[in-house]
């Protein structure tokens, strides 16, 4: 009981706090910014171990905190394992060639508005399909190891780049190509110079969706089927065996994957679209 | 008709590059029957024979769509067979699961633009668990409410209320922030209590992102549903269709339940869509 009581003070003493920082200058700053979320993050962590513990709700349900921190610690050779073979061979490489694919596709029908006009509201619509449905088929055509996964995060990237990619082609606006065409710019001196710099704030948003979608293509692919090693095996393997210490220390790993794997790609837009307006202040 | 045209030329351009795939994916089968006979094969034995196997490594539209419609109206919408009945049970986890989701989202919205506390808090996480796999820990949570004794619906709704809260609480932040500075102070001066700016002002203002983010959830939610029915073993619903043919080697009731679940999605899009013109329209608010 005493875990509960202390799980709920905690709570109230982080919320005062929160709700007196909110109030100063602080969180104007830099520092506010993080430091208020953080809080509020380590309430949620301590509320979740004080009530797991004083309500005795038994470890197959919900394991603390404290314990799934210990199981990545101790488990760390087969996480490393487990994240090499989903993320960086499934989802990795699904990703370079989906994103690369996508983007080739965009520059081949950029010179025909007919396929434009065809393949933009298909695109748009397979995009909202639920096309993780594909994983069964492409694990039966190419196994169970990480080529399958590789290829449902083809698929699933596939769309969101293209279509993101062909509407940010049309960004740049009639007066700055007439400029180029009054420089008598060839074609893919246009598209180097003026057009492929106008779409990459659209192409980047493209590349943000499709980190998200490359991870769960490539951990619901090994839902079903894969070799012995992987984050989605993992996860099914452990829930079976009601280790559920070991599936919360997976989703922590995959969260942290997710999230750095936008980060990047947010940091590289960051450095290559200095110059817009979304970038700037 | 300007638009009618090139997509069309696009999907008859799909259905070519399918056809000429099934035919050289499925090539090995009949090429290996042929030399058990010890024959050779023409190229017009060769297509006949790829078009139509049973268990075909791709399956050719005219397969997959007799076997939607077949299994769509030809059983009985009880029968274990009937796509109809698999369906059902998708799209009602699926709905339930947006409703919970949605409603939670919206309400956690107004909580976050009626107390700074929560905003700082809260905001920084839902917008960092976008980019989470959020999906993988749909088998622990059937796993563990089965072992509580919830099965069926609920489990599977959670997921799908997971899948379609973040995108709604972020959108409708957004949307529930969006009249402009000019318009909240024409309301301070007339006075107006909090409760009328939010019920005249930022409730219908937020009206075009909440149907943007709607849209993003419902297609979300049917995916979660569609997980959801994985790790209980192929019981019941379209994922339970896709995991029982995948065990089976019944390549073309996989891609009929793929193709039943694409439906699904378009249509359910597309009523959330058509909500939204109305809606839109009788607000004014049409672009």
């Amino acid at each position: 009981m005493t875990w509960v009581i202390f799980a709920l003070l905690f709570w109230l003493a982080a919320w005062a706090v929160n709700v007196r920082l909110s109030h100063t200058a602080l969180v104007k700053s830099k520092l506010g910014k993080l430091v208020v979320p953080a809080i509020f993050g380590i309430t949620l962590l301590v509320v979740w171990e004080g009530l797991v513990r004083g309500l005795n709700v038994p470890g197959v349900i919900l394991p603390p905190p404290s314990a799934i921190g210990a199981r990545i610690v101790q488990e760390l050779p087969t996480l490393w394992a487990d994240f090499r073979q989903t993320f960086v061979k499934g989802a990795l490489s699904g990703y370079v060639m989906g994103c690369g694919a996508a983007f080739l596709t965009a520059i081949a029908i950029d010179r025909s508005p007919f396929l434009q006009r065809g393949l933009l509201p298909v695109g748009n619509f397979v995009a909202a399909l639920p096309i993780v449905g594909i994983a069964p088929i492409l694990v039966m055509w190419f196994g169970f190891d990480w080529q399958s996964k590789a290829a449902v995060v083809v698929v699933m990237v596939f769309f969101p780049v293209l279509v993101n990619t062909v509407s940010g082609l049309a960004a740049s606006d009639q007066m700055q190509r007439d400029l180029m065409a009054t420089y008598s710019a060839s074609y893919w001196q246009t598209l180097l110079k003026l057009r492929l710099p106008a779409a990459m704030p659209f192409i980047f948003n493209g590349l943000k969706i499709a980190t998200t979608l490359a991870l769960i293509g490539a951990i619901v692919a090994e839902f079903f089927g894969s070799p012995i090693v992987g984050m989605g095996f993992r996860i099914t393997a452990e829930v079976g065996r009601l280790g559920l210490d070991m599936v919360w220390s997976e989703i922590a790993v995959a969260a942290l994957a997710g999230s750095a794997f936008y980060g990047v790609v947010a940091l590289i837009e960051k450095r290559m679209t200095f110059w817009h307006p979304s970038q700037r202040n | 008709m300007n638009r009618f045209l090139p997509i069309l030329t696009v999907l008859l351009v799909i259905v070519a590059l399918w056809y000429a795939a099934a035919v050289k994916l499925n090539a090995a089968w009949v090429y290996d029957q042929a030399a058990r006979d010890g024959g050779a094969v023409s190229f017009g034995q060769l297509v006949s024979g790829t078009l139509n196997q049973d268990r075909p490594v791709l399956p050719t539209p005219h397969q997959v769509v007799t076997e939607l419609v077949k299994s769509t109206f030809g059983m009985a919408i009880t029968s274990k067979k009937s796509l109809v009945y698999h369906g059902w049970v998708t799209i009602s986890a699926t709905l339930l699961g947006f409703v919970i989701g949605t409603t939670a989202g919206v309400l956690l919205a107004v909580g976050i633009i009626h107390n700074k506390a929560m905003d700082l808090s809260v905001m920084p996480w839902a917008i960092a668990s976008q980019t989470i796999p959020i999906l993988a820990i749909a088998p622990m949570i059937i796993v563990v409410l089965n072992s509580m004794g919830i099965q069926g619906l609920v489990p599977k709704a959670i997921i799908s209320a997971f899948l379609s809260f973040f995108p709604v609480l972020v959108g409708m932040v957004k949307g529930l922030r969006s009249p402009d500075q000019m318009q909240l102070d024409l309301l301070s001066t007339y006075n107006a209590s909090r409760s009328a700016v939010f019920w005249k002002l930022r409730l219908p203002s937020s009206m075009p992102y909440l149907f943007t983010s709607l849209k993003v959830g419902i297609a979300a939610s049917l995916v979660g549903a569609i997980v959801g029915e994985l790790p209980t073993g192929a019981v019941a619903g379209l994922g339970a269709r896709l995991l029982s043919g995948s065990y089976y080697g019944q390549t073309v009731q996989i891609w009929a339940a793929l193709f039943a679940a694409a439906l699904v999605a378009a249509v359910l899009v597309a009523v959330v869509g058509a909500i939204e013109r109305r809606t839109l329209k009788r607000m004014g608010m049409v672009r």
